[in-house]
């Protein structure tokens, strides 16, 4: 067995302009690597939505995707503040961002709903203080093994 | 219909074209990027008031026809050269979203 293939990103805390910018890398990488449009489509939206978590509420962090034969495995890591209630954060429309971040149209709280809806398996590990960490699974098709 | 003949149709102004023969297969308007980027289908013509740089890069990922900015919106230089590079569609017209969705929805026929 080889290694699997494996991106990682720093993901700066205080640049909105170039927020997204690792999920469209590896919208690019995937691609040149011929995987199927909708998974890479996944893939791409829950990680950026993932990325801009941690430039609006975590000042940064690190993004890992990880090509294994039957999934790709997304990991989002920051140093935080953490999120104290998990299901609430989940919800659709639950958004503590601020008034800044709204008006250039993030905080609709829709950004963790989107991420579970995109992916297969999504786990969040949490601690208030202490950071975030999202590991996001996507399955390949069959046909793509 | 291609985005080009959509733009030609709809009067809008061309700030970026990189991809004239791309098919619009529907519309959408929004404007809260990750309500956009979820709910948005590859080969939309996304319809917003948003122009900061992040519009280019919610675009990258889902996929949109095109991006038509409504009622005047200013979009800077740098968010054009952006959308060019990336390979994105951005047209600019006076008429707010409502209007031009109305438009494209008899253009397309839905
Ligand atoms: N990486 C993170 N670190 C700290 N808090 C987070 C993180 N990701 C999400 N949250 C919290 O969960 C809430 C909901 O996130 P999300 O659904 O992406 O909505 P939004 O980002 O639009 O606020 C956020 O408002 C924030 O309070
Ligand atoms: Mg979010």
């Amino acid at each position: 067995m080889s290694e699997p293939v494996r991106f990682h990103f720093d993901v700066a805390g205080d640049n909105f302009a170039s927020a997204g910018e690792a999920s469209v890398k590896v919208k690019k990488l995937l691609r040149q690597l011929s995987m199927d449009p909708e998974t890479i489509r996944r893939v791409s939206i829950a990680m950026y939505e993932g990325e801009i978590n941690m430039v609006i509420h975590a000042n940064g962090g690190t993004a890992d995707v990880i090509l294994y034969p039957d999934r790709i495995q997304i990991v989002l890591s920051d140093t935080g503040p953490g999120i104290k209630d998990v299901s609430l954060a989940m919800q659709e429309g639950y958004s503590t961002a601020k008034d800044n971040v709204r008006s250039l149209g993030f905080g609709a709280g829709m950004g963790l709903p989107n991420m579970k809806r995109y992916t297969d398996r999504m786990q969040i590990e949490s601690e208030v203080g202490k950071g975030t960490t999202v590991t996001m699974e996507v399955f390949l098709p069959e046909a793509a093994r | 219909m291609t985005a080009k003949q959509l733009r030609e149709r709809l009067e809008l102004q061309l700030l970026s074209e990189p991809d004239p023969d791309r098919d619009v297969t529907g519309g959408y308007a929004g404007d809260l990027l990750s309500w956009v980027m979820g709910r948005a289908q590859s080969g939309d013509a996304w319809v917003t008031i948003m122009t900061n740089r992040n519009i280019v890069a919610v675009a990258a990922l889902a996929d949109p026809a095109c991006v038509i900015v409504a009622e005047d919106s200013v979009v800077e230089p740098d968010v054009i050269a952006l959308a060019c590079e990336k390979g994105i569609n951005l047209y600019r017209s006076s008429r707010t979203s409502f209007d031009l969705c109305c438009s494209i929805g008899s253009l397309l026929g839905v």
